[in-house]
């Protein structure tokens, strides 16, 4: 058994250090400890970069007046914006540079090594005070008064108690607003962002429609979110394009179909289509869907398909929604399903 | 004075009726076929050059769309594509293409304006479809602001919000805007070229693409406020800037305060 071996990992303390501690390098002197005439020219260069501190502050303040904002004009704005960056800049980086120069040419650069204290208290004043704790759980009785010592525990089990159930009122509860959307039957579907309703007509091969529900532009409150949960994508393809799966046959109406424009990845609005492979390309992460096959994912990390809205027309016409979409829009939850 | 009483007026004659009907028809019909052979002159062009144009269409490109435009391998039917479709493809090169592969490049145009006119008007003979944008529409005296609105919900996802371009699957991309001109632009709108998706005027109107052009030309011929564009790709190129020459600058100050004085 070899010398190392008798010891498990870590608990052995005195092995000879391999390499030896070459202790501190020979002090070396730099030209400013040689020459007062290169100390002399160090102490300029610190007072220059101070100086030019000096000048970045007073850019930075002509900036600020030469160029004021007015309303409309973003190129005063800018201008404003990048000569007073260019000045504080200036003005940070002269003192930064000056105080580092300062230091490396002119202070002392001998290195000095300081050995640590010892951590461990003195013996007499470890006893001093495991005897000022004696004395205490006498006085007090804490371990003598059983009953008092144990409530104690008790309470102090308890007290966190409330501010763990506090956590609970952080904020509204999601309920089930992430699996309902603002489409209902015979919902009009609308152009983004002026509300005027789509007719199937209207949807030649090949065009692509931003589509928000109808009655979107006139809410009240949360109209952002009700916008980013029912954006929707209408597209016109050659029926003879679809794969139509027989369960979903119902839901397209001539060709035209409308899937949800929020990404199942993580939400991005997915609307790259083109119009020959009928490729729906999410410009965050590149997931690609086949929107003439469900738009089932063909490439990239989201991991299901761009949920359906089924459409048909009205009496006059127009594109409306047969019923919200049957699933979660957006990106997948873990208890979606539910 | 009794003779001029007796006489009717000129206009009270019977046969005065039939010839104010008779001017009125020639006024009305010569006027309506002067107007109508107005219209289809723009649109489809005259027996000459829709002959001129089909020569040219045998010799240049029926090889890939038929020597009927009905399409062959190779090439999509061109039935019902337009003349603004021809004048897009033509116009800006891309037809007739080089090479076949994912996308189809812009490169020099290959015929004079009186050809891709003459071609235009042949494949406008053939079927109806988009034509060629008249000049009014193309100037860029809009609504830059409902304009850059409506690019960014419908055109921005693809070409960038200033017009920048970007990339699609496998190699195809939507391509820069810049300096593209707005008869190409109207066009390529409403016919739809290659995999952009069609911007009909039920969905843009003729104003609406009017503000949509005028919002490109005002960020083409404007500085950006932002300062320094670096190509208008977004953080990719800005990161790449900072990676180099903020991180750059913060590595060559670490090491400048590591080292030791001289």
């Amino acid at each position: 058994m070899s010398e190392l071996e008798q010891y498990s990992a870590g608990s052995r303390t005195n092995i000879e250090r391999p390499i030896k501690d070459p202790g501190l390098e020979p002090h070396r002197e730099r030209m400013t400890d040689k020459s007062e005439r290169h100390a002399r020219n160090a102490e300029r260069q610190v007072a220059l970069l101070f100086g030019l501190s000096v000048i970045g502050a007073i850019i930075a303040v002509w900036g600020f007046f030469a160029f004021p904002i007015v309303g409309g004009d973003l190129t005063a704005t800018r201008n404003g914006a990048f000569w007073m960056g260019i000045g504080i800049a200036l003005s940070l980086l002269g003192i930064g540079f000056g105080a580092v120069h300062w230091a490396k040419t002119l202070m002392p650069d001998a290195e000095v090594s300081e050995d640590r204290h010892v951590a461990r208290s003195s013996d007499e004043t470890r006893a001093k005070a495991v005897e000022i704790i004696k004395l205490a759980d006498g006085e007090s009785g804490f371990t003598r008064r059983k009953l008092i010592r144990r409530s104690l525990y008790g309470a102090l089990a308890f007290f966190p108690i409330p501010a763990v159930i506090i956590f609970g009122d952080l904020g509204p509860s999601v309920g089930d607003t992430l699996k309902h959307t603002m489409w209902r039957s015979g919902t009009r579907l609308t152009k983004d962002p002026t509300g005027i309703p789509i007719k199937a007509s209207e949807v030649t091969i090949g065009s692509v429609f931003h589509v928000i529900p109808e009655g979107l532009s006139e809410l009240e409150h949360h109209k952002l979110e009700e916008k980013a949960k029912a954006a929707v994508l209408l597209v016109r393809v050659n029926p003879s394009d679809l794969k139509e799966d027989p369960a979903k046959a119902g839901w397209s109406y001539d060709g035209i179909v409308a899937y949800s424009k929020i990404c199942t990845h993580v939400g991005c609005p997915v609307a790259l289509y083109e119009q020959h492979t009928h490729h729906l390309l999410c410009p965050c992460h590149q997931s690609t869907f086949d929107l003439a096959d469900h738009c089932k994912v063909v490439f990239g990390p989201a991991s299901r398909p761009l949920p359906q809205l089924p459409i048909t027309v009205d009496a006059e016409g127009y594109l409306v929604a047969q019923s919200d979409f049957l699933e979660p829009v957006g990106p997948s939850f873990w208890d979606m399903r539910k | 004075m009794e003779k001029n009483l007796n006489k009717k007026p000129m206009r009270r004659r019977p046969w005065a009726l039939g010839v104010v009907i008779f001017l009125g028809l020639i006024a009305s019909g010569g006027g309506y076929a002067f107007a109508t052979q107005g219209v289809q002159t723009n649109v489809t062009g005259s027996a000459e050059q829709i002959e001129e144009g089909r020569k040219l269409f045998l010799a240049n490109c029926a090889t890939c769309h038929g020597s009927n435009g009905e399409g062959a391998i190779g090439g999509p039917s061109l039935i019902g594509v337009g003349a603004a479709s021809v004048d897009f493809q033509v116009g800006t090169g891309r037809m007739p293409g080089q090479a076949s592969g994912p996308q189809l490049y812009k490169k020099p145009v290959q015929f004079t304006e009186e050809q891709i006119a003459a071609m235009a008007s042949y494949v406008a003979s053939l079927a109806p479809g988009p034509a060629i944008p008249s000049e009014e529409i193309l100037r860029t005296d809009g609504d830059p602001t409902h304009g850059g609105e409506l690019f960014r919900i419908n055109c921005a996802m693809c070409h960038n919000a200033v017009g920048a371009g970007g990339a699609l699957t496998e190699g195809k991309f939507a391509p820069s805007l810049d300096g593209v001109t707005e008869k190409h632009i109207y066009e390529a709108m409403i016919t739809g070229p290659q995999n952009m998706p069609v911007f009909n005027d039920a969905n843009l109107t003729p104003e609406d693409k009017k503000d949509i052009i005028t919002y490109l030309k005002y960020v083409e011929q404007n500085d950006s406020v932002g300062g320094l564009e670096l190509g208008s790709i977004g953080p990719v190129a800005e990161g790449l800037f900072t990676w180099i020459f903020g991180l750059g600058f913060i590595i060559a100050i670490t090491v400048w305060l590591g080292a030791k004085a001289n």
